[in-house]
């Protein structure tokens, strides 16, 4: 076969899955709606007219349209945070906990250095996010590589931790005068710059900078191979040479240490001020979009999407039809289930 | 009590011609087997000699390729477990099929082939309690599983056995697992059995354990029968003989050409203790060299440290004592990328499971072992080109041709093999950890392979040939040793010793014989 034949059959297997997964995506998205649709029928609502409503106030403006990647910014850095150790066969749940460590650390720098000017200052909190999130995750990551504590178990632990060491020194030491809640709004100098009009800042392009380095690690990189190998069978992987060890600690610390550059990203850019309890599961949601996409980075930009205009969509349902936030929950949840049944149950109608 | 034993009358059960092929393995050829009622029968042999096959062939589990099974001179067809007990012939396995979770009874019970929609928990323990005492197999019909020792959990599967009517009892090398004087009661329960008209079918390569017990003696070489003999014409020698008999080797190593890289020994090991854990050995005190361009044979039975060896050579393994030095350097301990930079190659048991990652391509694979010496700009790229030629050169020595952009788990046991030998044979190693190194392999293979662990020799590079092929070891190894236990129970220059005392030490029966006088 010539290297022309070659190619052509390798286009052709490309095109193949693509069409295959765009039926099976469509599929999904049908069975969603239909299931989404029968519960607002049973509370009373409209749903083509819902759906309706969801689609324009969502992408249907340049405002409603705004608030989505706004609100997918962080999920990208966190599920992130979750894809990279999935690699080398990690799973890493503390995505919450990291990102609020982070997000301490950033706050500690934006009250500090209160004087420095916006391109000392951004970036130095954006370096104390990552340092915060890499030492919560050094945590599991040491006892996971001698061999004491399951990573699983002590990342999702360790969630539970932070957020209250957040809360320690913000209602100890940082609230602000009028609030005990939260540490006074951080100087202008301290926050992310945002674009086109919008509350869009800098994490959402840091964010797919981000994700074209992970895609670029794993495809062509020498760590991305050795990392895929300890991922694939860590056994063959350390007869071969690799350290697995030290992969394990220092990729759930990178992983930590992205997770810690949302929570930075959160309270520098979206809210500029550090509230206590900001994340909004944050840290979980990453983790399921990354399992949801399989740790593919188009697959996260992707589902990080969907999900975000579910939410931001549902927000507006509830102002102006007066559909209940748990109906929203409800719709996410069926989202999620359909697609994790998928694998299973999907394939066997779509092929 | 005492059955007649008039042999020729009492023929139970035949298999005649028994034929079975696997990829690349005649696993039977023509195999003839007569079983008697009231005896114990041995099938011994090497591993890989068509035991295991033989009786599962017998049990339903696989359908012979050729050949038929005549019970009592009429010919049955098996095609499942269930026919097999249908006619009354059932096997314990090396793994026990309980639930643990579950009592002795329900286990019994789940077991039974009459069992009732609704049954009495009492009739069942009555029956067990019956069969129990009459074969001294106490068990409590109460306890639960997971809470009995492996030798209670032995007499559970057979109790299952004689329950459910079975009438041709195999054990799968049943004293394995077993504990000495658990060993001892499961002979007596066997005695008391064959009294009582059973035939059994003892699957083994233990010598001592068929001269203990058995009547008659089936000796299984290379998929054909060896010979059968009664136990009183035989003797430890002479089933050593039928065991391992020699046959010429092809390849053979020559003097000339060796090209020392280094006087200090490539590998000592002094004094290596390991302690295993789990199923696995523990090394006892192990002292050992490995010079330039010498091939070091380690014979033994599986299981008796082998892995463990290679494992903590290669660094996988932490030894707790004793000191590990490569050209006189101590790496004891060291991490297992250190000792790869030091030129050591593997070639492990099981390739799919210990040495390819399945879900990455061959040529992926290939890069593994030595991704630093691929890697360009500090580790942005791989320079996939120089993965390939160097994969092309030794494949062209080997003569081993196969797709570099398949799955490894899409390859066959031999091909995946080949694939690692490839690799380890790259770049010239200066220590080569080869186990198995011609399992799963064709007769072309084998010999293609042995030739290039001769080369690497040749060119100065010390080999840990570790294999349970007496003929492949004799015909290559300039030394030998024998490990048994986890300790070396004997080491030897092959033209200096015999096949026979070689397989006297692997079984054990030397050392046994040391230790009482």
């Amino acid at each position: 076969m010539s290297q022309n034949d070659k190619n052509m059959l390798k286009w052709n297997q490309i095109f193949q899955k693509i069409l295959d997964s765009a039926a099976r995506y469509l599929m999904m998205g049908f069975v969603v709606l239909f299931l989404f649709g029968i519960i607002l029928l049973i509370t009373g609502k409209d749903p083509i007219q819902s759906y309706k409503d969801i689609l324009t106030s969502t992408l249907g403006s340049q405002y409603g349209f705004s608030e989505v990647i706004v609100t997918m910014t962080p999920m990208l850095i966190t599920a992130l945070a979750v894809a990279l150790p999935t690699r080398i066969g990690l799973i890493n749940i503390g995505g919450e906990g990291q990102l609020y460590m982070g997000a301490l650390l950033a706050t500690w720098g934006a009250l500090t250095f209160e004087t420095l000017p916006v391109w000392a200052l951004v970036p130095l909190m954006g370096l104390l996010g990552i340092i915060g999130g890499a030492l919560w995750a050094f945590i599991p990551g040491i006892l996971k590589s001698l061999g004491l504590v399951n990573e699983t178990i002590a990342t999702l632990l360790l969630n539970l931790v932070a957020p209250s060491i957040v809360a320690y020194f913000v209602f100890g030491f940082w609230h602000s005068p009028m609030d005990t809640n939260k540490t006074p709004n951080f100087v202008d100098a301290a926050q992310l710059p945002t674009f086109f009009n919008s509350r869009i800042d800098l994490s959402f392009f840091i964010a797919l900078v981000l994700l074209a380095i992970f895609w670029y690690l794993m495809k062509y990189t020498r760590w991305g191979l050795e990392m895929r190998a300890i991922g694939g069978n860590p056994q063959a992987a350390k007869r071969n040479g690799l350290p697995i060890n030290k992969y394990w600690v220092i990729v759930l610390c990178i992983g930590g240490a992205i997770a810690g550059l949302a929570g930075a990203a959160q309270v520098s850019g979206f809210y500029g001020v550090l509230l206590v309890n900001f994340s909004r599961s944050l840290g979980y949601m990453g983790f399921l979009i990354s399992w949801l996409s399989f740790g593919d980075p188009i697959g996260i930009f992707i589902t990080s999407f969907v999900v975000s205009v579910i939410i931001t969509g549902g927000n507006m349902l509830q102002l102006t039809i007066g559909i209940p936030y748990a109906v929203i929950n409800i719709l996410l949840a069926l989202t999620l289930f359909v697609v994790l049944a998928k694998p299973t149950f999907l394939k066997r109608i779509t092929i | 009590m005492a059955k007649t034993k008039d042999v020729k009358s009492s023929v139970y059960v035949s298999m005649r011609g028994i034929t079975k092929a696997f990829p690349n393995v005649l696993a039977n050829d023509r195999i003839d087997l007569d079983i008697h009622a009231s005896e114990i029968h041995a099938l011994l042999g090497e591993n890989g000699a068509g035991k295991s096959t033989l009786m599962k062939i017998l049990y339903g589990f696989y359908r012979a390729d050729a050949g038929e099974i005549l019970l009592r001179d009429k010919s049955i067809s098996i095609n499942s477990p269930q026919d097999a007990r249908e006619h009354h012939i059932g096997m314990v396995f090396q793994n026990f099929t309980q639930i643990p979770a579950f009592n002795v009874l329900e286990n019994i019970a789940l077991f039974l082939p009459d069992l009732q929609p609704v049954y009495k928990q009492s009739d069942v323990e009555e029956r067990i309690n019956e069969v129990s005492i009459r074969y001294g197999l106490h068990v409590d019909p109460y306890a639960i599983v997971s809470q009995l020792s492996i030798g209670e959990q032995q007499k559970i599967e057979i109790l299952k056995l004689l329950l459910s009517d079975a009438k041709i009892l195999i054990l799968d090398e049943p004293t394995r697992v077993l504990a000495p004087h658990e060993v001892d009661a499961l002979y007596e329960v066997l005695d008391i059995l064959r009294e009582d008209g059973y035939a059994i079918i003892l699957i083994t390569h233990k010598l001592n354990e068929v001269l203990a017990c058995s009547d008659r003696i089936t000796v299984l070489r290379g998929g054909e029968v060896a010979g059968t003999l009664l136990r009183s014409e035989t003797s430890e020698e002479k089933l050593v003989e039928m065991m391992f008999s020699k046959k010429l080797v092809d390849v053979q190593k020559t003097e000339q050409g060796v090209q020392k890289i280094s006087d200090t020994p490539i590998l000592q090991l002094a004094g290596i203790e390991t302690q295993g854990e789990g199923n696995s050995t523990s090394l006892k005190n192990l002292n050992l060299e490995i010079h330039s361009g010498e091939i070091l044979g380690v014979a033994g039975v599986s299981g008796n440290g082998q892995k463990e060896l290679g494992d903590v050579i290669l660094g996988m393994e932490k030894s707790l004592a004793g000191e590990k030095l490569f050209f006189g350097k101590d790496m004891t301990n060291r991490p297992i990328g250190d000792i790869r930079r030091n030129g050591v190659g593997f070639i492990p048991e099981n390739p799919l499971l210990m040495a390819s990652i399945p879900y990455m391509t061959v040529l992926e694979n290939m890069a593994l072992t030595n991704t630093w010496r691929y890697s360009q700009q500090g580790g942005l790229q791989v320079d996939w080109e120089a993965v390939r030629a160097d994969y092309q050169a030794t494949q062209e020595d080997l003569g081993f041709p196969f797709s570099l952009y398949t799955l490894p788990r899409s390859l066959s046991g031999g091909n995946l093999q080949r694939m690692v030998i490839v690799r380890e044979m790259t770049h010239d190693p200066q220590l080569l950890i080869a186990s198995y190194l011609t399992r799963g392999l064709d007769v072309q293979s084998t010999l293609a392979a042995r030739q290039a662990l001769l080369k690497a020799c040749e060119n100065g590079a010390g080999v840990l040939l570790i294999s349970e092929d007496l003929e492949e070891l004799f015909a290559l190894s300039d030394r030998l040793i024998i490990l048994f236990n986890g300790e070396i129970a004997g080491e030897f220059i092959p033209s200096e010793t015999t096949i026979y005392e070689v397989g006297h030490l692997m079984t054990g029966s030397e050392v046994k014989y040391v230790a009482e006088r």
